[in-house]
């Protein structure tokens, strides 16, 4: 069962994936990539992963995926979609070149072996419910990682405000 | 058999919430009436208690009208995705002890992913139907939808420190064991932030900023006619019942009350919730609409750093206390 949920999400995945890079209406892939991201939210849900799942669809879905659409009402969807691709004479070489990837990625996914096991056990994030044990993890022991993670996020967000009040003065 | 169990919960909770939704709409209609000296619909049946069924019929059959500019696949899409999100976020309400179709362990972080899904009808809908109205609706929509996204989700992190669960059953036991019964009083902020914020995300007055008919025709659902406006319809009344579920989960103790009431599980939840969806109307009568910078700069300057106050006042009391 869980096997074939596992298969049904990944297929989906890589099929919308595929749609979405080549739909003409890139609002029709906003809705796509939507869809995606439930899918995803599935993958994470087999692991057991329920936090990650919730904050999947809230942070990606709800508010990334907003933001995305918002700047292509802002642009004049009907020009673009009569634009010619950009690369129509090296098509083939492109193709080429994601065959290469591929297949380099393939060979590298053969020599892949799971590392040791870590003290959080399926049973253990059971009983524990995932929220509190990723919580626990990220506060303890991955405290230094979370801590610059949240300083870059910090620097991104003063440096829009900087952004944004240079524009405000110049007008 | 556990499966049939669930189809027949699910069964009964979709009934039950359509019927409410019929009669919220008729309830609106008379409370706002009064409100204004007037009596509401009074000719279909006895003080016009058939209205609803009026109203269904009549959009029902209804001409379906699209715009010949309009695409399609979205304009199609819109109403669904708003109606499907706002039942399934059903699915995890708790409605009395041992009742609720889905007790899942992250049922406050769901329903904020079922709601944050819903924006995307309303949006879709202003752009699909290639009309300015439309079009402005929906831009405003994403905006407020965001802004109050995140003030609703930090003022219940007090709430979920408290009770130290995302789950929304487990969230009422903590509260039943609490001193105050309720995380109304020693919440007091968390609440008024997220009933503020409850009023924005379902885009009822003082923020109905997408529909505002005296300035947008009818915002979104302009172009929307017969059935797929009631889908329209539907959604936004079934929000207002969710989240009103939500506040009364969360901070008036569910489904408990000061004396067990027989044979009805649900009363006080009830009693409670009709309680929210009156304060619904009642605002609805009162107050005027928010300017769109208002609106923006009380979501900004004001909400969202109370809600963060009060995640740090929750915190030092829990660390200092508890």
């Amino acid at each position: 069962m869980v096997q074939l949920l596992f298969f049904y999400f990944a297929l989906v995945v890589i099929g919308l994936g595929l749609r979405i890079v080549t739909a003409k209406n890139p609002v029709h892939s906003v809705l796509l990539m939507l869809v995606l991201f439930f899918h995803m939210a599935g993958l994470y849900l087999l692991l057991n992963a329920e936090f990650l799942a919730a904050v999947q669809v809230i942070v990606y879905a709800g508010a990334i995926l907003v933001l995305y659409l918002f700047v292509l009402f802002l642009v004049n969807l009907k020009e673009e979609l009569k634009m010619s691709p950009f690369v129509e004479k090296g098509k083939w070489l492109g193709i080429a070149g994601a065959v290469a990837l591929f297949i380099t990625f393939m060979r590298g996914v053969v020599s892949f072996t799971l590392g040791p096991h870590g003290e959080y056990t399926i049973e253990k994030i059971q009983q524990m419910t995932h929220t509190k044990a990723m919580g626990q993890a990220v506060y303890t022991t991955y405290i230094l990682p979370f801590e610059i993670a949240g300083l870059i996020l910090l620097v991104a967000v003063i440096g829009g405000l900087a952004l944004a009040k240079r524009e405000d003065k110049g007008a | 058999m556990e499966i049939l169990w669930i189809l027949v919960k699910i069964i009964i909770v979709f009934a039950v919430v359509m019927l409410h939704v019929m009669y919220a709409t008729y309830f609106e209609r008379k409370v706002i009436g009064h409100m204004q000296v007037r009596m509401g619909p009074m000719r279909v049946g006895p003080h016009g208690i058939l209205q609803p069924i009026a109203d269904g019929l009549k959009l029902f059959f209804k001409e379906d009208i699209i715009p010949t500019v309009a695409d399609k696949k979205v304009f199609y899409a819109a109403p669904l995705i708003c109606l499907i999100s706002a039942l399934s976020a059903i699915a995890v309400l708790p409605f009395f002890e041992g009742f609720a179709i889905a007790n899942i362990n992250i049922g406050i972080l769901y329903i904020f992913a079922m709601s944050s899904l819903a924006s995307y009808g309303v949006v879709l809908a202003g752009w699909s139907s290639n009309s300015k109205y439309s079009f402005l609706g929906g831009l405003r929509s994403s905006a407020q939808v965001i802004s109050y996204e995140i003030a609703m989700g930090l003022s219940l992190v007090g709430v979920m420190m408290m009770a130290g669960s995302l789950n929304l059953t487990d969230i009422v036991h903590a509260q039943m064991n609490s001193p105050f019964k309720v995380y109304l009083i020693p919440q007091i902020i968390g609440f008024f932030v997220f009933v503020v914020a409850m009023f924005a995300e379902t885009n009822r007055t003082p923020f109905d900023l997408p529909e505002a008919e005296s300035e947008l025709v009818a915002g979104y659902c302009t172009e929307y006619s017969g059935m797929r406006f009631a889908l329209f319809f539907m959604a936004e009344y079934i929000g207002m019942i969710v989240m009103s579920c939500l506040a009364v989960t969360c901070f008036l103790g569910g489904w408990s009350g000061p004396f067990e009431v027989p044979g009805i599980p649900f009363f006080w939840f009830l009693l409670k919730v009709y309680f929210f969806i009156f304060l619904y109307y009642w605002v609805r009568a009162t107050l005027p609409r928010y300017r769109y910078d208002q609106l923006m700069a009380l979501g900004w300057k004001v909400l969202i750093p109370l809600a963060l106050f009060n995640i740090v006042l929750t915190g030092t009391i829990k660390s200092i206390f508890g």
